[in-house]
């Protein structure tokens, strides 16, 4: 039996990798000596990476990767980025979350697409975020992204005892969640999050008793993002978005410790995720899209990298034509952005452009933007 | 209608510090407002708050290397301290300087920096920079105890410029890795190991050797700056008081676009900034001249529920109205868990850019935790909030008549400001009969602390 319910929509889940993955210590360069030179104190020796052909390898960490990439499930987008690269953690996050590199924007691209998917709002669960607060790539007026701390506890009221007293408790909640017209922006926002809190809350009751999953997950926070995606996808709740977050990629030190465990974490997460969702008969119709606001500088400061640009994007999933997609960004020193950097070679509006028209089957153009060159990843175009 | 002075020391006390309790706001509301505002500009008039009654209570709070603990005696303290503005400001800087736990997991130093917030908190910004400079905390969160003379480090430097003083586009790439530069050998004594006594402080180092001595240029000033000159030249520059006056007008006086969109988007009040601004520079960056003219304010005054409460304030509100803290309890060790749920785990922000704030505190799942929180504290009809609002509710008569009941409720959590809709959904549930007088009073709190009108500062 599959628990997938009746839906073949796609849906797509967004992992973000929060702090600036350095994507030279992912999909590393092990031909080049001149990685070498640049990073004495975190280039991965030779005799240790995983190659996938004569210049590029796998880092070790990403062991479990390098399996999907091997069985055709995995797209690496090389050198994502955008001109003048904001070093900031935080102007650099925004830029991704809308789209914005030159004004400072407070609609997020997701929620853009949930207003697509879902423009009457009447469906909660249209697009669901995992973990405290709500990025801003899901938020934008009127729109609806369901943001859960805790699957197994996600409930209103859940203090009032009696069930009778509980009901009528909610029938308050909604009424005066239900603000009049004219009160404000702010208080309008509140309004719709409370109601939208009491109808997510009756539908995502029914998850944790639905899941049917035997895979052994970590015991990360990734993993249990992940598994939570895996519970809501398999229960059919009509989702079509998924927001996680993985955060702890800004290592300025001691990186190669730090970067190894993330990295083991992330890609054991996500063939995890995977796997469960075969074994459930439910991975056909799901794109899992990794992104980090940037890559970093290719000179290590003597225990770690600081902030960079040019990163890496990977598109994972079943219906994925798996290879290297856009171009690798040269590391010859005379090549390098502002003498330090790697120099993006695809703008990151275009993989958003990928993952939005390819995909999820709408047109990018007003949500990104402009129009930007895509990636062909998929082995199909999405019904 | 309530009291209009009761109303104004009311706004005063929840955004000077965290509320007060009924015969506090009574006590105050009929002194001169100026004077109550110096009285919380001067915290040193107030004695400490007694931490010993903690560890009377619970000896493992003295540990100190568990950050739950901590956080929750930080809560204790903002509900019960006789100095609110002390703790207020101290929540601030940790707003402004968001420095977390979780990247050195090193609970002395995050307490360190906490207490030096309260120390400095009121005094002028380039001794409270000097300061940050030195904490150790903030050494190893932005990595300056790895900026080295011979392979520097800007992390610290560029969040210097950028976070905690001018705000982005007000200096260029070569300042901010001159600013690095000028904190070479800034670091910290690593503290004795963890194993097998626990943690103890760490200590300010400054290693003359590892100090990058050479001369540099930084916002168009030369010399052979190191760490101070450089914090001497950002106190006095104007983008730096228009970046403070805009984080104080946020925090404390209405919401405003979040700190990213500076560089771009004007503030909503720019008149209120441009005062704060200009008290700042004439002060030479005196806190308590700040605060003095924003708490004096008229467009303080009139911001009453202008903000949306954070998690903390919340949270400290909450157990305001309901006693639960008066006394150490283990509530304590629990309201870190319940922080970080509703989006602020204190002493462990998500990022140096700190909370985002206003409305983005506001999703589906922070409010509902915020609402099942409050529910949970204010149920009890036996409790301690329930015992008080019937005391001073009984003279409406018994039972109460609905209307008496609803205004009342909104009068002591607030008073606040009901819509109509609000108000009406209460009298509803005031009507309901078959329970007792004392159920009665503890479910129309539980509703009032679950209204969207409970949910703005």
């Amino acid at each position: 039996m599959t628990t997938n319910g009746s839906s073949t929509d796609p849906v797509l889940v967004i992992i973000q990798l929060t702090g600036g993955l350095d994507f030279m210590n992912t999909l590393i360069p092990y031909a080049e000596g001149v990685y070498y030179d640049a990073r004495p104190h975190v280039a991965i020796p030779q005799d240790q990476v995983l190659p996938l052909n004569e210049q590029l390898a796998f880092h070790p960490a990403a062991s479990r990767l390098k399996e999907l990439f091997e069985a055709g499930d995995v797209a690496v987008v090389q050198g994502i980025g955008y001109p003048n690269s904001s070093r900031s953690h935080f102007r650099g996050m925004d830029i991704w979350h809308t789209c914005e590199p030159d004004t400072v924007a407070t609609e997020g691209w997701v929620a853009k697409l949930v207003a697509e998917l879902d423009p009457k709002s009447e469906r909660p669960l249209t697009a669901v975020s995992f973990g405290r607060g709500l990025p801003r790539a899901c938020a934008a007026p009127g729109v609806t992204v369901t943001s859960i701390g805790d699957l197994d506890s996600y409930g209103l009221m859940t203090g009032s005892e009696r069930q009778q007293e509980h009901d009528q408790h909610l029938d308050l909640f909604r009424r005066m969640y239900t603000p009049a017209v004219g009160a404000g922006t702010v208080m309008d926002y509140l309004g719709r999050t409370g109601r939208d809190v009491l109808a997510g809350a009756d539908l995502l009751a029914e998850v944790p008793g639905r899941y049917n999953g035997t895979v052994e997950w970590g015991t990360n926070p990734i993993a249990s993002a992940l598994r939570d995606v895996a519970r809501v996808h398999t229960a059919g709740m009509g989702t079509r978005v998924f927001y996680t977050q993985h955060a702890g990629y800004d290592y300025h030190s001691h990186q190669p410790g730090n970067h190894d465990r993330l990295l083991g974490e992330l890609c054991g997460a996500i063939s995890d995720f995977l796997q469960d969702l075969r074994n459930q008969n439910a991975a056909d119709n799901v794109a899992v899209l990794v992104f980090t606001e940037f890559g970093r500088r290719i000179r290590d400061n003597g225990s770690g990298t600081d902030h960079g640009s040019g990163g890496g994007a990977y598109i994972i999933g079943e219906r994925v034509q798996g290879g290297l997609y856009a171009e690798y960004p040269s590391v010859k020193p005379a090549d390098w952005l502002n003498e330090e950097d790697l120099k993006h070679t695809i703008d990151f509006r275009g993989i958003y452009g990928t993952m939005l028209e390819q995909w999820m089957g709408v047109d990018a153009q007003p949500i990104v933007g402009g129009t930007f060159e895509q990636v062909r990843p998929f082995k199909e175009p999405a019904t | 209608m309530a009291d209009t002075q009761l109303a104004l020391t009311a706004h005063l006390f929840r955004r000077a510090g965290f509320g007060a309790t009924r015969a506090d706001l009574e006590a105050q509301a009929v002194r001169p407002y100026e004077d109550v505002v110096e009285d919380l500009l001067h915290p040193e008039r107030f004695p400490e708050p007694a931490d010993d009654v903690l560890f009377r209570y619970y000896p493992q709070m003295t540990t100190p290397d568990t950050p739950g603990a901590w956080a929750g005696r930080w809560v204790y303290r903002m509900v019960n301290t006789e100095r609110p503005l002390e703790e207020k400001m101290a929540l601030f800087w940790h707003h402004v300087f968001a420095t977390a736990w979780y990247k050195g997991e090193h609970q002395p130093s995050m307490t360190d920096q906490i207490q030096m917030f309260r120390t400095h908190g009121l005094g002028d910004l380039r001794s409270l920079l000097v300061e940050l400079s030195r904490d150790p905390a903030m050494l190893n969160w932005l990595d300056n105890c790895e900026n080295h003379k011979d392979s520097p480090n800007e992390n610290f430097g560029r969040e210097l410029l950028e976070l905690f003083s001018m705000g982005l586009g007000n200096y260029d790439e070569t300042d901010v890795k001159m600013a690095g530069r000028a904190f070479t050998g800034w670091t910290f004594e690593q503290p004795i190991p963890l194993y097998p006594h626990g943690q103890y402080p760490a200590r300010f180092v400054y290693r003359a050797e590892d100090h990058d001595d050479s001369e540099k240029t930084f916002l168009g000033h030369q010399g052979r700056f190191n760490g101070e000159d450089i914090i001497e030249i950002i106190a006095g520059q104007e983008a730096t008081a228009r970046f403070i006056a805009r984080h104080l007008y946020n925090f404390f006086v209405a919401d405003e676009p979040q700190v990213p969109a500076w560089s771009v988007q004007a503030p909503e009040d720019a008149a209120a900034v441009d005062e704060l601004a200009r008290t700042f520079l004439d002060s030479g960056g005196e806190m308590r001249e700040v605060m003095r003219t924003l708490l004096n304010s008229d467009y303080f005054k009139g911001a009453r529920f202008a903000r949306v409460k954070s998690p903390v304030e919340f949270v400290a509100g909450v157990l305001k109205l309901s006693g639960a803290l008066s006394r150490p309890g283990p509530l304590l060790g629990s309201l870190q868990g319940a922080l970080g749920a509703m989006g602020q785990k204190l002493m462990d922000p998500p990022s140096v850019e700190g909370w985002h704030t206003g409305k983005e505190w506001i999703d589906g799942g922070t409010l509902l935790e915020r609402v099942n929180f409050a529910i949970d504290q204010l149920k009890d009809p036996d409790g301690a909030a329930a015992a008080e609002a019937a005391r001073l509710l009984a003279a409406g008569g018994s039972p109460l008549p609905a209307e008496a009941l609803v205004d009342g409720c909104l009068d002591l959590a607030g008073p606040l400001e009901a819509s109509e809709e609000t108000r009406a959904a209460l009298l509803e549930a005031a009507a309901a009969n078959g329970v007792s007088e004392g159920e009665r009073v503890a479910r129309m709190l539980t509703l009032v602390v679950s209204t969207p009108e409970y949910q703005f500062a």
